[in-house]
């Protein structure tokens, strides 16, 4: 979308209505979000180099034509691993937000819709996840099951369960309130097609919100987790992993270090403006613009 | 008498005009206040009366067009900057809503607030201040000020809330008092009292009183002259009893017929004509199809 | 007359919200006992806090009560399950005050229509498209709106999909709670007629719950008073009206503003500047 194209629509307002804020913000995050995506679902095609095929001829190579991203400590392609690493992050972070909601959604309803000693019980329970520092509690589950990816999206899941559960309730709590949820049991219909028909789609525009926004921060903590050295394993290449190999070459080989950097970034950014535009999609009261 | 408040040729555009907007808009209306009358203004939804007094308190956003003129004791209001506006607020003209929590700050006790309205416009002692704002409260109606000075809004019912805000619009003696349905979120027991407070401000002080609603019923009860309102035109305007005996406009007619006071019990009322109504097609489709 | 509907006794508390120490049992619904004959209306009228809400609720079964009982057709309906309590639901349905909230803005207004016929499952989804066509007709709603999004109606407009959403399933009590306060002057006429109409095509009972003793009188045949969660009084519309009882109707009656022409009161302006 040029600025021109913009510009143009809002001088004549009589036109097509101009694209509101929310859809750019939308469309912005999306087509990183895409690009991204597909180049890291495609990875092995695309990647110009086996991204754990060392060449002792090519340690710490500058960029050049036949490596765009230079190499790295141990002579390896830096943009067939960035490739690579995005994978793994990507996978990483998205799954952990995805079985984070798999278990949000539902308890935040029960606790938003039924209340009492349900919410009680539920509320109580998170609070117990929410009370512990996101870092030390993902060291902690590290440290109980073993370093890897996967132990990486269930500590990351953990982590965000209370978060999403408590929006999810909030706004649970919200729907619940209007007319039309009492008027459909008086119109016979029981709690489980209330909630499926009326409580839940109303409800859940905040936590697809939320859940985009921590995507980003799952990206950071993802990379986080494997600068340490308690995600991701080498030889996989992962973002943070990268940057935890590249901290020592800063000087001589800052590619090394740079290029996996940006592609947090960028993904980030993606996962930002994908929330933002959500966010301003969802919001009741239009006035975000 | 020369008016006190007065509006002339008034016209209020929003901006991005599509119908809804348009309905909401105030198109050539011409009213006059004197002093220490009551003054009704009544009408349904997107008559205009609420915008037509946001703009007398100059509360409109800047992007609204406001043409014509509105004075206050003959001083122009439309085209007012910031710190005159600030200063005509309170000492010469004041307005309360009809949602007297929303009005108040939950986290101050009562008697700061109204204290708090007395300095913002005179510099006085705080000792000074407080009394006066005990002695406001009492006007109001409110039992034991002295005592309830430091409770806090939540500590009072709905209607002693809306004799607080009234007390605080009254600080510094404004002439005239804009009152945009004041008590249609009250019960109708709190509602008389509330009345009854606004009629005694006005004879007690002598306080020009425009007062909004959309009850025929609060008009019919205090107030000396009425105006109709619908979609920004002012349709009628006359001594508030000769209106509600006599109604010239066909629109001021059918609102009264329909009002389920006056028809015999169980009959249809009559419905007020297509033409008038507040309901056409094109006032619901401007809610969109988004 | 046989009464479709009988109170009895009824009692209901809340305990309000906030720390332990500080929670407090509030009595919404106090030793309640009335009763409404078929095809009649009762109009329910109190203050805010009245219990007048919760008292329909109650009726409606979307609250239990603490205590007490009440008898739709003859039978118990307070403790009620499964298929006795759906067919309890299908023959009395609510209309609330708020015609934004009362209708799901993700749904288009017709499959609101269609949600009790699509619960109760009555007749094929044929007949229910059908059905959901007469009802529009019913309430004076052009059937060609059955697509719209509430979004895109007026308020008078919602308020009569949310009354055909009450009818659809040919319900034989109404519990009406403030359904024409939100409504401006002009629409709230149109309403109470079409409830006027309803009562006698259909032999609708209808209990009418709102704080507007204007509306009350013109649509009830008995009104009952509530006061702080107790009934004060109950009686025909013209006994109460006319000639109340208790104190408190007295209080309320004359706290109504009239359109009788104010008293005179100092100064008057007779002829204002045009």
């Amino acid at each position: 979308m040029s600025g021109r194209a913009i510009m143009a629509r809002s001088a004549t307002p009589s036109g097509r209505r101009p694209m509101s804020a929310s859809t750019r913000y939308i469309l912005a995050g999306g087509a990183i979000l895409a690009v991204l995506g597909i180049a890291a679902a495609a990875a092995p095609l695309i990647a110009p180099y086996d991204p754990e095929s060392m060449a002792v001829r090519e340690v710490m190579g500058v960029p050049s034509l036949l490596h765009p991203f230079g190499s790295d400590v141990l002579g390896r392609d830096v943009l067939s691993r960035v490739i690579y690493g995005l994978r793994a992050s990507l996978l990483i972070s998205i799954s952990a937000v995805a079985a984070s909601l798999v278990v949000a959604i539902p308890a935040g309803v029960l606790a938003g819709y039924f209340g009492r000693w349900v919410d009680s019980l539920i509320s109580r329970t998170l609070d117990m996840i929410l009370v512990l520092p996101a870092m030390l509690l993902a060291i902690t589950l590290i440290a109980i099951l073993g370093p890897g990816s996967v132990v990486a999206a269930i500590a990351i899941a953990v982590i965000y369960l209370p978060i999403l559960a408590r929006v999810m309730r909030t706004s649970t709590l919200v729907v619940t309130r209007n007319e039309y949820v009492e008027g459909s049991r008086a119109r016979g219909a029981g709690h489980l097609r209330v909630l499926m028909t009326h409580v839940i789609p109303n409800a859940l525009g905040p936590v697809i919100v939320q859940a985009s926004v921590l995507s980003a921060f799952a990206m950071q903590l993802e990379a986080g987790l494997s600068f340490l050295g308690l995600g991701t394993q080498p030889p996989t290449p992962s973002l943070g992993g990268m940057l935890s190999d590249g901290r020592d070459v800063l000087t001589q080989a800052p590619w090394v270090e740079i290029f996996p950097g940006l592609a947090i970034v960028v993904a980030v950014l993606g996962f930002s403006f994908l929330g933002e535009g959500l966010r301003r999609a969802f919001d009741p009261r239009g006035v975000a613009e | 008498m020369s008016p006190v408040l007065s509006f002339n040729d008034v016209r209020i555009r929003f901006r991005g005009d599509n119908a809804a907007h348009a309905a909401a808009a105030v198109d050539g209306v011409s009213i006059h206040l004197v002093k220490g009358e009551i003054f009704g203004i009544v009408g349904e939804s997107g008559s205009g009366k609420s915008t037509l007094a946001n703009a007398a308190m100059g509360l409109l956003p800047s992007s609204v067009e406001v043409s014509g003129s509105i004075t206050v004791n003959g001083r122009e209001m439309i085209g007012l900057g910031p710190d005159e506006l600030r200063h005509m607020r309170g000492s010469e003209i004041s307005m309360i809503f009809q949602d007297a929590s929303a009005s108040l700050d939950p986290t101050w006790s009562v008697g700061e607030q109204i204290a708090e309205t007395v300095r913002a416009h005179r510099p006085v002692a705080r000792g000074e201040a407080r009394a006066r704002a005990i002695e406001l409260m009492g006007e109001v109606g409110i039992p034991d000020a002295a005592a309830r000075y430091n409770d806090a809004p939540h500590r009072f019912s709905g209607g002693m809330r809306q004799r607080i805000v009234i007390a605080a619009a009254l600080a510094n003696n404004p002439q005239i008092l804009i009152a945009d349905e004041p008590t249609t979120a009250l019960d109708v027991t709190i509602q008389a009292q509330v009345l009854k407070l606004i009629d005694a401000l006005r004879r007690n002080h002598g306080t020009t009183v425009a007062l909004i609603t959309h009850d025929l019923g609060v008009v019919a009860q205090v107030c000396d002259r009425v105006g109709v309102m619908y979609r920004g035109r002012l349709l009628e305007v006359g001594n508030a009893r000769e209106v509600f005996a006599n109604p010239t406009h066909p629109y001021t007619r059918a609102l009264l017929a329909a009002n389920p006071a006056w028809a015999k019990r169980g009959s249809r009322l009559p419905v007020v004509p297509a033409e008038w109504s507040v309901e056409t097609p094109d006032f619901a489709n401007a809610g969109g199809t988004t | 007359m046989s009464d479709l509907l009988r109170v009895q006794n009824m009692r209901k508390t809340f305990v309000t919200g906030g720390p332990p120490w500080k929670r407090q049992r509030l009595v919404a619904v106090n030793d309640v006992s009335l009763s409404v004959p078929r095809g009649e209306t009762l109009g329910l009228v109190g203050e805010s806090g009245s219990g007048k809400s919760t008292l329909g609720r109650c009726i409606l079964g979307l609250v239990p009560p603490d205590s007490g009982s009440v008898v739709f057709d003859g039978i118990e309906v307070t403790n009620l399950s499964g298929r006795a309590l759906s067919e309890f639901r299908r023959r009395v349905q609510p209309v609330f005050q708020d015609p934004f909230g009362s209708l799901d803005p993700r749904w288009s207004v017709g499959r609101s229509v269609r949600e009790a016929l699509d619960v109760f499952r009555i007749g094929t989804p044929a007949d229910r498209e059908k059905r959901v066509l007469e009802l529009f007709d019913r309430v004076g709603l052009d059937p060609a709106l059955v697509h719209r999004m509430p979004a895109s109606l007026s308020g008078g407009q919602r308020q009569r999909v949310a009354i055909a959403a009450a009818l659809a399933s040919e319900p034989e009590l109404i519990v009406a709670d403030e359904p024409v306060s939100a409504l401006d002057m002009s629409v709230q006429a149109q309403i109470l007629n079409l409830f006027m109409d309803l009562q006698q095509d259909l032999g609708l009972a209808t209990i009418f719950v709102t704080h507007d003793l204007g509306v009350v009188e013109h649509v009830s045949h008995r009104v009952a008073v509530m006061y702080h969660g107790t009934l004060v009084e109950v009686g025909d519309t013209d006994q109460v009206m006319n000639r109340p009882q208790h104190d408190y109707t007295r209080t309320l009656l004359a706290a109504v503003p009239t359109l009788a022409p104010p008293t005179v009161q100092g100064g008057t302006h007779a002829q204002g500047q045009h």
